[in-house]
């Protein structure tokens, strides 16, 4: 608890919570309207009064999309995330404990997908399923996981060879028993760091398909397809981008802040 | 602005001065001193020992003064380190410029760091590493600094340097590399060598050598040398004069010869009593409790272990050898075997203890490894207590891991950091299903009690123990299971002298009480003298001599035993041992090319139950 409440600590978990309560209640009590809105009146005004954050080149209300843009946001990269781990934990673990022929097989298709630029494989699979949500979710957390997997393999191979797990086996300690209480521990703190690290891309990962036409769709709003929207008017309305990019950085500032905390807090040796 | 003020230089006046040293480091915590009040001087052709246990603070002093401590995040908080430079003045390096050290580093301040595989330079040629200095400090160029390398690689005695100066570090030997270092900080002729553990690392026989090279280069030098370790054998054997050191503060300094026979205070007294002295068990026919002097130890008078009399074996190895391979080329195919164990053959008796020595690479670990099956052996028979080891299958290995359990070197790296105490001394009693809920618990408490650690430990995780605590939960968790056999492969070698002495107490009274056997590998002849019934001495593989403890100890009867115990530093200055530091040994290597022929090992009895190996054809 007392490494928990360092400065970094309090200020990440705060922003994370604020960040979070945001995605999740922005779009109960704030009327979809006055996001999408357009008022052709007030195209690219400058932050007011009546418009903190301005507006964009349709006249929209750049305030409420970015706040009701979290919650496509951070939905989408948080369920990417989870599934890139869900899928590279167990073939990272595995891969790095069996080691021989396993490792070989799993690592040689790691490494061809590895060879694709993580966008480009999330365009391909996005382009073959369809844009949707849904799809977008599947094809960030199919592109994210080579990466994952081989990092976790790398751990897991380094655990693996640590005496106690060779003392673990001494005791008559089995493969599965051996991966949830000796591998899967030591591995889980590296996990953690790149997740945080992983979900800040997956962040930008979303903003990229969104702005290709595969990712959200409008009149819906995330934060990367603000960005991208706003890539015409930056000359004459920097305000368009400021907003939706103050929010990604924020959001990545304060979760690796949180990552690098929690890491510390789940390690015994730092109580 | 430098402090220094200019002097005469004297006769008699120290090279180096220290007094009233304080180094704090920032932490989470707050300020911590690392070293509070130390206080020594050391002059011209002297050597000056600092000893202590771990975190007494002998290294803090010596990086200190190189000004290094900075680098790790430590601050000289107080004092003075007045060094005689060659120009004969006087400079206290605790207040000098940054570029005033970077002068005095390397140049007349020579360093000997621990480790000799890290602390050279992978990516550069002994030449690169050895000239730098020498164009730094010296000035020279070319062929001259060439010249200048060979001619320290001379001085350190490094057989055909023309060709070492062109090699990199992994190509040459542990031994080899030391002496690569001591040239280094040789090179400039430095007034005063640190050397920090500089043969801890190294295999004993290597070890003697290298104490020898020191020795005499500061002979031929008129050097000052601060030497630092842990090891009182190897103090006795190269002090003048002795600092005593224990948590950041001198508790007694004085003549080598002082320390060692009139002890004044009561660390001093306790440190020496736990060393084990090569040679002091002559006569005695069992093995026998360590000494230990000290407030906390006052039970220390434990039973000595039971005079083995059962003479069943529990243990029965038969022309065991395991090999390693090793790939190489495009496809990755075994181009030649490691022969790491090499048709070794011995009996372990039931509660009685075999020690295995020999230096490192000799495959002793390999072996008790390969008897638990955590290695697979090539061939060869294993016999425990009825069971056929190397033909179990592996349900059944895992019911025979019951009667057979390890105790590891490192007590750091063999206890998961993530798991509670408890949890990993109930892990061999959880996997066999010995024990379950409240039993299970009561059990675990009980083994804490065995092992003498608070029942307040079991809910702690591994870092908030010391390395003789956390020996301690990896004795019992290796005694859950209620084993016959235990392999202690280098158990107690990481762990300070005074822990060490408590261990192996442990360790001999868990023996009387429970009629345990051991495997005792080590590569310390003065520990193995003191606990073992039966000794055998490998070399590259093979027992090259086995037999009761006295024979082998008292009775040498093979080259390489002879030159192991003759290579046995003694804590006793009074048996002070010159070493000529130009033996060396031809580089024999166990790796073999595949299909090679290899000798059975065959033995000459000696003596009843003392074997000796015949030589071999192709040696």
């Amino acid at each position: 608890m007392k490494r928990f409440l360092t400065p970094q600590g309090v200020i990440g978990f705060t922003l994370i919570v604020i960040i979070v309560a945001i995605g999740i209640f922005a779009p109960l009590i704030i009327p979809p309207d006055m996001a999408t809105k357009m008022k052709m009146t007030m195209r690219l005004k400058p932050p007011s009064m009546g418009y903190p954050f301005g507006t964009d080149q349709l006249g929209r209300d750049i305030f409420f999309r970015v706040l009701l843009g979290a919650h496509t946001s951070l939905g989408i990269a948080g369920a990417a995330v989870a599934i890139s781990v869900l899928i590279g934990l167990p073939l990272g673990i595995i891969s790095g404990y069996a080691r021989g022929a396993v490792d070989n097989v799993l690592m040689r298709i790691v490494d061809t997908l590895l060879s694709f630029p993580a966008l480009l494989l999330a365009l391909t699979i996005s382009a073959m399923l369809g844009p949707s949500i849904p799809n977008t979710i599947i094809a960030i957390g199919i592109a994210f996981t080579p990466f994952l997997a081989r990092i976790i393999r790398g751990e897991a191979l380094r655990v693996s060879a640590m005496p106690y797990v060779e003392a673990a086996r001494a005791a008559g300690t089995n493969d599965a028993a051996m991966i949830w209480r000796h591998i899967l521990p030591n591995v889980l703190p590296l996990v953690i760091v790149q997740a945080t690290i992983s979900l800040a891309f997956a962040i930008l990962a979303e903003a990229g398909l969104s702005f290709l036409g595969l990712g959200t769709q409008p009149p819906n709003s995330s934060w990367g397809l603000m960005i991208q929207a706003s890539r015409d008017y930056l000359d004459v309305a920097p305000w368009t981008a400021l907003a939706p990019g103050a929010a990604v950085a924020l959001t990545v500032l304060a979760l690796n802040m949180f990552g690098d905390v929690l890491r510390d807090v789940l390690d015994p040796r730092a109580q | 602005m430098t402090a220094a003020t200019a002097m005469q230089p004297a006769e008699g006046r120290p090279i180096i001065k220290v007094s009233g040293l304080r180094v704090e480091f920032q932490t989470d915590d707050g300020m911590v001193a690392g070293v509070k009040d130390v206080s020594f001087e050391i002059q011209p052709g002297e050597t000056l020992c600092v000893v202590g246990e771990s975190g007494s603070g002998k290294s803090v002093t010596s990086l200190s003064i190189l000004r290094l401590i900075e680098f790790g995040g430590g601050r000289i908080a107080a004092g003075s380190l007045e060094f005689a430079r060659g120009s004969g003045e006087v400079i206290d390096l605790a207040k000098a410029e940054p570029d005033v050290m970077q002068g005095i580093r390397g140049n007349e301040i020579g360093m000997i760091f621990q480790e000799p595989m890290t602390s050279l330079n992978p990516v550069f040629t002994i030449e690169r590493q050895l000239t730098d200095g020498l164009k730094r400090h010296r000035g020279l160029t070319g062929e001259d600094a060439r010249g200048r390398a060979l001619e320290l690689l001379r001085e350190v005695r490094i057989p055909e340097p023309e060709r070492r100066l062109t090699q990199y570090p992994h190509e040459l030997s542990g031994g080899m590399r030391q002496r690569i270092v001591i040239a280094m900080a040789m090179a400039c002729r430095p007034r005063l060598l640190i050397a920090d553990e500089p043969t801890t690392a190294l295999d004993v026989t290597i070890q003697a050598e290298i104490l020898g090279l020191i020795d005499r280069l500061k002979r031929e030098n008129g050097m000052a040398v601060l030497f630092i370790t842990h090891d009182m054998a190897v103090v006795a054997q190269m002090a003048d004069r002795v600092v005593v050191m224990y948590r950041g503060d001198v508790v007694e300094e004085g003549p080598v010869r002082d320390i060692f026979e009139q002890p004044r205070e009561a660390y001093t007294k306790a440190l020496l009593a736990a060393v084990p002295k090569l040679g002091e068990m002559r006569d005695k026919p069992a093995p026998e409790p360590m000494r230990i002097l000290g407030d906390e130890t006052l039970r220390a008078a434990a039973p000595p272990p039971a005079i083995c009399t059962r003479r069943e074996p529990l243990l029965t190895v038969k022309n065991l050898t395991t090999r390693f391979p090793v790939k190489g080329g495009l496809m990755r195919r075994t181009v030649a075997n490691v022969h790491a164990v090499e048709d070794v053959s011995f009996q372990l008796a039931k509660g009685a203890t075999l020690s295995l020595v020999g230096e490192s690479g000799c495959g002793k670990s390999t072996c008790g490894r390969s008897i638990l099956r955590l290695v697979e052996a090539e061939s060869g028979e294993i016999q425990l207590d009825g069971w056929n080891v190397r033909g179990l299958s592996r349900l059944d290995l895992r019911h025979a891991r019951r009667d057979m359990q390890m105790v590891f070197q490192d007590p750091f790296a063999s206890l998961n950091p993530y798991r509670r105490l408890l949890d990993q001394v109930a892990e061999p009693l959880v996997n066999f299903g010995l024990a379950s809920g409240s039993e299970l618990h009561d059990r675990v408490a009980h083994l804490f009690d065995r092992v003498e650690l608070p029942r307040s430990f079991l809910r702690r995780f591994p870092h908030e123990l010391s390395g003789g605590q956390r020996q301690r939960v990896a004795i019992a968790r290796a005694l859950a299971p209620n084993p016959k056999l235990i392999v202690a492969d280098e158990s107690v070698s990481a762990l300070d002298v005074s822990v060490q002495a408590q261990v192996l107490n442990l360790l001999m009274e868990l023996q009387a009480d429970l009629g345990l056997s051991f495997l005792f590998i080590s590569h310390d002849m003065a520990v193995v003298e003191r606990v073992s019934h039966n000794v055998a001495v490998m070399y590259l593989g093979r027992i090259v001599e086995i037999g009761p403890r006295a024979a082998v100890f008292e009775n040498p009867r093979h080259a390489y035993t002879r030159s192991l115990l003759d290579a046995v530093p003694i804590a006793d200055p009074a048996r002070r041992r010159p070493h000529d530091d130009r033996s060396f040994r031809p580089l024999s290597s166990p790796i073999f090319p595949v299909g090679a022929p290899v000798e059975p090992s065959s033995y000459d009895e000696v003596a009843p139950g003392h074997f000796v190996l015949r030589p071999l054809a192709a040696a």
